[in-house]
């Protein structure tokens, strides 16, 4: 169900759809190659390096530190309403990078690049339709999380 | 494998173009150019259309221009690869030469941008990064540059004034230049009050969409010696590619591709940085400027906010970039912008560029980025 992720979805089916089902319970996951154990967020099918289609998710933390960011003003078709939000590019404690808007725990004069973060699951709760997304928080945010992925 | 010459150019004014369709556009530049090159249809083997099929109505553009040049039916075929479209006509045009399929191609770069409903420009504004991690957050394209510019301020001490100093020179310009879009200077103080974008960046940070074309007639070396007595050559075709998704790059103050890109074409070409005199380089937004000194190694890597600074880029400094106008003054009609580039550095190494002429300029070069760098080509040129 990847048309879940993203407050407009532009990719509706990927290999890595059930991303967005972890992403619901609570649990932020990249992907780990079953055969040669490349490891990377975001997640992906198939295996950039030995090329196998083999693979498993494995939890990331969420932990991080801003890397980039800006203040976007003019914003495009299905983000009017949101304007003006921060996007920012976080680099993971486990690898990897992700970019997401910072969240409700962080001001917007407060964003600063080197700043340590925590990566929410998140739910838009206005949609009738399931929508999920992570956000850019202060390290410490907690958040509901269903016990276990249950999801190979 | 022989050289492959430039004996014609031409080049259409870029702006709102609501009297025009694209393929009368593509006709402008290209009758200047036959025109320059002195040569009939007949002299033609082949053309190549450079062009973002997205803005168009007409779907399949390479086919409506043709028909209007009345090229029929020779071949022809579109290239794309964002706003290096235009780039990535030539090198195939070059390819062909070389290889020895065709001896003389017409290259045209053309552009309706405006022919578009706003609505449907900011839709697909949302959709210019890596769709399934990225524009779900509501990316758009001076976004993306904008956080280049974040993290080069943070790490080299960039200033919004040194960005801005690459807008100022670029209207200076581009006021000197029949063809761009805006024909007037501006000065620190206006573009550091216009109106936010993404931060840092506000509107003078940022080229326009623009309608118009550009052409150039490209032959093998002794057809072009036969044609033509003033030949510019293309001597270095580099091109690579970086990832898509900014989350794959090593870094956000440079452009992998543009650095292998130059580094091939130099290599080609025989040159290093410090032999060009004159350059066209992606001024998308003035970030984009600033990262090019560095990525084609006019200056160190940090170092090009000063290098606009001291001036370094104007005519009488090191390099003379961007002195029709550049993409910000002049405009940047996607699939034009690369064939316009090769305009100028041609019209520079005949010294035909008036006011805006380089002194002693021989060795030139255009770079060309699509994207957010996911792919650029650079381009040497130069004179006998």
């Amino acid at each position: 169900m990847f048309s879940w992720f993203g407050k407009v979805s532009f990719v509706p089916y990927s290999k890595i759809s059930d991303f967005a089902v972890h992403l619901k319970d609570g649990h932020l996951m990249g992907t780990v190659c079953k055969n040669c154990g490349y490891t990377t967020f975001p997640p992906r099918a198939d295996c950039p390096e030995c090329m196998s289609p083999s693979f498993e998710y494995k939890e990331y933390s969420g932990r991080g530190i801003i890397y980039t960011f800006t203040e976007i003003a003019a914003a495009p078709t299905g983000f009017e309403d949101q304007a003006p939000y921060t996007v920012a590019v976080v680099n993971l404690e486990e690898g990897g990078r992700l970019l997401a808007w910072t969240g409700a725990t962080i001001a917007r004069d407060e964003v600063r690049i080197g700043m340590a973060v925590q990566v929410v699951p998140q739910i838009f709760e206005e949609s009738e339709k399931i929508r999920v997304y992570y956000s850019v928080e202060r390290p410490g945010t907690t958040w509901g999380k269903a016990p276990a992925p249950h999801l190979g | 494998m022989p050289r492959v010459g430039v004996i014609g150019i031409g080049h259409g004014r870029f702006g709102r173009r609501s009297d025009a369709t694209v393929q009368e556009l593509a006709f402008e530049a290209y009758r200047l150019a036959m025109q320059d090159a002195g040569i009939e249809r007949g002299d033609l083997d082949a053309s190549v259309v450079a062009a973002v099929p997205e803005y168009h109505k007409q779907r399949s553009v390479a086919g409506v221009v043709q028909e209007y040049l009345n090229l029929n039916p020779k071949p022809t075929w579109l290239t794309e690869v964002a706003c290096a479209s235009g780039s990535a006509a030539i090198r195939t045009a070059w390819m062909a030469i070389t290889s020895g399929l065709h001896q003389v191609v017409a290259v045209i770069g053309c552009q309706k941008m405006t022919e578009l409903e706003t609505a449907e420009i900011l839709a697909l504004m949302g959709r210019v990064g890596e769709v399934q991690w990225e524009s779900v957050f509501g990316t758009t394209f001076p976004g993306y540059y904008a956080m280049f510019a974040t993290r080069h301020m943070h790490e080299f001490g960039t200033t919004r004034e040194q960005l801005l100093e690459v807008a100022v020179k670029n209207h200076h310009y581009g006021a000197l230049n029949p063809n761009a879009l805006f024909r007037k200077e501006i000065t620190l103080e206006k573009a550091l009050a216009s109106e936010p974008v993404a931060s840092p960046f506000c509107v003078f940070d940022c080229c326009a969409n623009a309608d118009g074309a550009a052409c150039l007639i490209l032959a093998a070396e002794d057809r072009a010696r036969e044609l033509s007595d003033e030949v510019v050559w293309l001597d270095g075709v580099g091109c690579a590619t970086a990832s898509m998704s900014v989350l794959r790059r090593p870094d956000l103050v440079g452009l992998p591709s543009a650095q292998e890109a130059s580094r091939q074409a130099y290599r080609q070409a025989g040159v290093t940085a410090a032999d060009i005199k004159v350059a066209e380089v992606h001024d998308c937004f003035t970030i984009a400027e600033i990262m090019a000194y560095e990525d084609l190694g006019f200056c160190a890597k940090g170092d090009g906010g000063r290098y606009i600074a001291d001036r370094r880029s104007y005519i009488g400094g090191d390099v003379a970039v961007n002195v029709d106008g550049g993409l910000k003054a002049k405009g940047h009609p996607i699939g034009a912008t690369g064939v316009s580039m090769a305009y100028e550095i041609v019209t520079q190494l005949r010294g035909h560029a008036g006011e805006r002429q380089v002194p002693g300029a021989d060795v030139g070069l255009t770079h060309n980025v699509g994207g957010i760098g996911q792919y650029t080509f650079v381009h040497v040129f130069r004179r006998d």
